[in-house]
């Protein structure tokens, strides 16, 4: 099994809290995520073994929402939201500042893998703008000073090991 | 001034904690519902109040709850929407992450009024800090026995699930919601039946959104006569504005309602950045039609924003300076609707598409004569054709820009450039 005997366990105990199990189908697919970073066949056909639901049933839904990436991306993977509110404030100009720091274009990945930048949608942080998430925090207000101590803080991570305390 | 009903305590940080929130009054209101309240009382006095919805349609509360029928033998559920994505909206992110408890307790008597025992609340996956927030409040509630089984000795169990989503804006329509919440794609149902008869597994269910569910303790208790005597005559209480964009104190600022809309952007958000002339204002979150410079004066309520040819909304106020260019915006909004289409409805999932690619094509110089004319005859084949509003959302904001700019997007077509060059730099 790819999954850890304690994601396993978290599916289960979330599962049987709902009326149908198939409503443990995201709960299931957020565990997997969060242990692994990615989502693919063989983690829908391991979770179809615990929830019991059909692994084409957890696909249909998997693909369905963008917040769990389909392939293996760098150690953080960096978001950042370029929609309006976040647009007005230079998000745009944020993307290219990271483009040029990390030496990647958008959609890539650092060669050393310890680093990957998207673009997304709006992620409700728009009084903060410009923003961006890093696993599951949200760096906000972001100025060039910010962006290069939150860079040089998690590449520093990376390499002391240390990447799961995101 | 600001009206800091639900916000009241927002900036303590020890308001998450569950012996602060008692000790502030918090659960008197949910122990008074159930100890000295029939679920229909509950209901009227809802009603009473003229709470509405604050996700952005504004439907009244307690008449969405009146709805569930009283004979149904099937189990009811009560869904609080937390998946707050409409550009321009943070607001209720900031009460499940600073006064959790406050939305547990509306969705508790919530449930209470409708005879629910399992309410849900469905928060956006890519929430961490309101996730985390809510877990933890959830469980103190449950060691409080504020949730559980037997609760203040009533005889009334209730269960409440923390349920994220996988980053969807279109599971924020109810029915889409519900589709995910089942596992399903977060497509849209075909209204009737509506949720309230036929909902979460085919069950009597009600959807409403978080800053909703929070007005309601404070109306079971003080009563609705305290409520209705804040805000207009139609638009009541109190509502939680986002404003962002080009101002100079972004945030989010709660106000009676029919506050001015000047007083938000220019009082408390400090003016336009950077020297800057206002340009136009999208009051209700990006679906919105735009508002102009000459409409700051407008009550922030639902009626008047309505007179004045926008919406309410959600109450996500973007503002944007004269360095702006309308054409790009929309190519913003355009590409993020096209993107959000769950795809079920072929106007939607094949319009938008169009849509992207000619606005996308006049911003980067490539428009040609009569494109105009064929985005507003694909606007207008979207509009009211599609099972939600998602279509309504997209559509919106681009016939706006084009009855308010047009020669801004004529200048586009003959010159193949922006007529205004857009000064949005990072810093």
């Amino acid at each position: 099994m790819i999954l850890s005997d304690k994601s396993i366990a978290e599916i289960r105990e979330k599962m049987v809290r709902y009326p149908r199990r198939k409503s443990a189908i995201l709960p299931a697919l957020t565990v997997a995520y969060n242990q692994l970073g990615h989502l693919d066949e063989e983690i829908y056909k391991e979770i179809s073994q615990v929830i019991d639901v059909p692994t084409g049933e957890i696909a249909e839904a998997a693909t369905f929402y963008t917040m769990f990436p389909k392939a293996p991306t760098g150690r953080y993977l960096i978001q950042v939201c370029h929609n309006i509110s976040c647009a007005l404030l230079g998000a745009d100009g944020l993307v290219e500042y990271l483009e040029s720091k990390l030496g990647i274009k958008k959609g890539e990945t650092t060669p050393d893998k310890i680093f990957t930048l998207i673009t997304v949608e709006c992620l409700g942080s728009c009084a903060s703008a410009p923003m961006m998430q890093i696993g599951d925090r949200y760096y906000e207000f972001l100025t060039k000073e910010k962006v290069d101590a939150i860079l040089d803080d998690l590449r520093k991570k990376a390499e002391d090991g240390k990447a799961d305390s995101v | 001034m600001e009206k800091r009903i639900l916000f009241k305590y927002i900036d303590d940080p020890e308001q998450v904690r569950i012996d602060k929130y008692i000790s502030r009054g918090g659960y008197k209101a949910w122990e008074k519902a159930l100890k000295q309240m029939k679920p229909g009382d509950v209901i009227e006095e809802v009603k009473k109040s003229g709470v509405r919805g604050r996700g952005g349609a504004g439907f009244p509360a307690g008449l969405k709850w009146s709805f569930v029928p009283k004979d149904s033998p099937k189990p009811r559920y009560l869904v609080c929407n937390a998946d707050e994505s409409e550009p321009g909206t943070c607001k209720d992110r900031q009460l499940m992450e600073c006064d959790p408890h406050g939305v547990i307790e509306g969705m508790a008597i919530a449930s209470y009024a409708i005879g629910s025992h399992l309410c849900f609340i469905y928060i956006r996956g890519e929430f961490g800090g309101p996730i985390r927030s809510m877990n933890k409040a959830v469980k103190e509630a449950y060691d409080k026995k504020m949730l559980g089984k037997n609760i203040f000795g009533s005889g009334y169990d209730l269960d409440l699930i923390v349920h994220t989503g996988g980053g969807a804006y279109i599971c924020g329509e109810e029915t889409a919601l519900l589709n995910s919440l089942e596992g399903e794609r977060g497509m849209s149902r075909i209204r009737p039946p509506f949720p309230a008869i036929e909902g979460l597994y085919a069950c009597p269910t009600v959807v409403n959104n978080v800053e909703t569910l929070a007005c309601i303790p404070h109306v079971i208790n003080n009563g609705a006569d305290w409520y209705t005597a804040m805000g207009t005559e139609k638009s009541k209480g109190t509502k939680i504005f986002s404003l962002s964009g080009h101002v100079k104190n972004p945030g989010n600022y709660e106000l009676e309602m029919g506050t001015p809309l000047s007083y938000l952007i220019n009082d408390l958000g400090g003016g336009v950045i950077d020297g800057h002339k206002l340009k136009a204002i999208i009051p209700g979150g990006s679906s919105t039609p735009f508002l102009l410079p000459e409409q700051l004066e407008t009550p922030l309520d639902y009626e008047s924003i309505a007179a004045a040819g926008s919406m309410l909304g959600s109450g996500g106020v973007i503002v944007i300076h004269e360095k702006t260019c309308i054409v790009w915006v929309i190519e913003r909004l355009i590409h993020f609707y096209k993107h959000e289409s769950c795809g079920k409805c072929t106007p939607c999932r094949e319009g938008t598409g169009w849509l992207e690619q000619m606005i996308s094509r006049i911003e980067h110089g490539q428009g040609k004569p009569g494109d105009l004319e064929k985005i507003d005859t694909i606007c207008n084949n979207i509009l009211g054709r599609t099972i939600c509003p998602l279509g309504d959302a997209a559509v919106m904001p681009i016939q706006s820009a084009l009855k308010l700019f047009r020669e801004e997007w004529q200048y586009h077509i003959d010159h193949g450039k922006c007529l205004v060059e857009t000064e949005c730099p990072f810093r």
